[in-house]
């Protein structure tokens, strides 16, 4: 009888401290093991394919055209002088926001063409950041453009209609026209 | 005396029941916002960065094509290979590739069909380019080269 009123008085609960140790292996285990996906990059659209797309002879001017050339060993050369990687985004945007004045620039922001040129042995990564620095010329400009800094540019969401109309009316001012060739790809005849 | 006794007799301990549901909704957390991987990459995939990114809406548009150097040299060869799902491809197959991940789509989307190239950063642009043409083959023309964040 003395060993049951014991009992009784003692505690029933059970002891929960360990409870979160567990829980924690569980967060660290899930924070170890999942990556969060990075669903982000540099959305281009490629040109059809040559075989489906009938040969068109477009004259384009020679003044209306920008040409990076990446060798093999990741040389630039820049409208054909040997530049580095900073000095693009600066040269493009003078050529985009020319507008005429400078005969050998460009005629207007609609014309212009920036020609990237790339040989078989260019690494990817330096073809990227040369992408990436076309693009940051292109939207330094747009976001000028809207009279805002770059940082709020890249934050206007395609999901708003409001900012939807903005982010149109810039790319219509400034539309991003970059092709890219294979270098040492062989000519068509 | 006495009243030393009578301190000791409370509890001092910080009541921990609330702790374990803290952390579990930590937990859930990051169990919803992270992505397990769904395929096991079989090349080496680091990405290169950049700072002017674009996010990829509708993830289920998007097809992942990885490019890179085999992990398993001794199985697969040093030159870099393309993979896409779970297995290594020639570049021949790219285009029956694409055409299986359209019609995995709504009739509606198939022409919205992105292809994220995860290409890693040690490639050459030749092997790239020769991906970009077989996918302008098989008409899958919108492409986004996967990339991290730059810090500016």
């Amino acid at each position: 009888m003395i060993s049951k009123g014991k009992k009784e008085r003692a505690k029933q609960e059970i002891n929960a401290s360990s409870m979160a140790d567990i829980a924690f292996l569980l967060l660290i285990f899930f924070l170890v093991t999942t990556t969060i996906a990075s669903e982000k990059g540099i959305t281009v659209v490629l040109p059809p394919h040559p075989d489906d797309a009938p040969e068109t002879d477009v004259q384009i001017n020679e003044r209306n055209v920008f040409n990076i050339l990446l060798n093999s060993k990741d040389m630039l050369l820049i409208e054909n002088e040997l530049g580095e990687i900073h000095m693009i985004k600066n040269m493009v945007k003078e050529f985009i926001s020319n507008n005429g004045r400078n005969p050998k620039l460009s005629d207007s922001p609609k014309d212009a063409i920036i020609s990237i040129k790339t040989d078989r042995g260019t690494s990817y990564e330096k073809y990227i950041a040369v992408q990436d620095e076309v693009r940051r010329a292109y939207n330094e400009l747009r976001a000028a453009f809207l009279q805002m800094s770059l940082e709020d540019y890249l934050k206007l969401d395609e999901k708003n209609p409001e900012e939807k109309e903005l982010l149109k009316k810039a790319k219509e001012a400034f539309p991003l026209q970059i092709s890219d060739a294979d270098a040492s790809a062989p000519k068509k005849k | 005396m006495s009243k030393f006794k009578k301190k000791s007799k409370t509890s001092q301990e910080i009541p921990t029941s609330a702790l374990p549901d803290i952390i579990f909704m930590l937990l859930f957390f990051f169990m919803v916002t992270t992505v397990l991987r769904e395929a096991t990459i079989l090349v080496e995939n680091k990405l290169p960065s950049a700072s002017q990114l674009q996010k990829l809406e509708q993830k289920s548009l998007v097809a992942n094509l990885y490019l890179g150097k085999p992990r398993e040299t001794d199985r697969f060869g040093s030159e870099p290979r393309i993979q896409v799902n779970d297995v290594l491809i020639e570049l021949n197959k790219i285009e029956q590739w694409v055409l299986q991940e359209k019609d995995k789509l709504p009739e509606v989307d198939r022409d919205k069909l992105t292809i994220s190239l995860r290409i890693d950063k040690e490639c050459k642009m030749g092997i790239v380019n020769d991906v970009k043409l077989q996918l302008r083959k098989a008409k899958a023309l919108k492409v986004n080269y996967a990339s991290v964040q730059k810090a500016s």
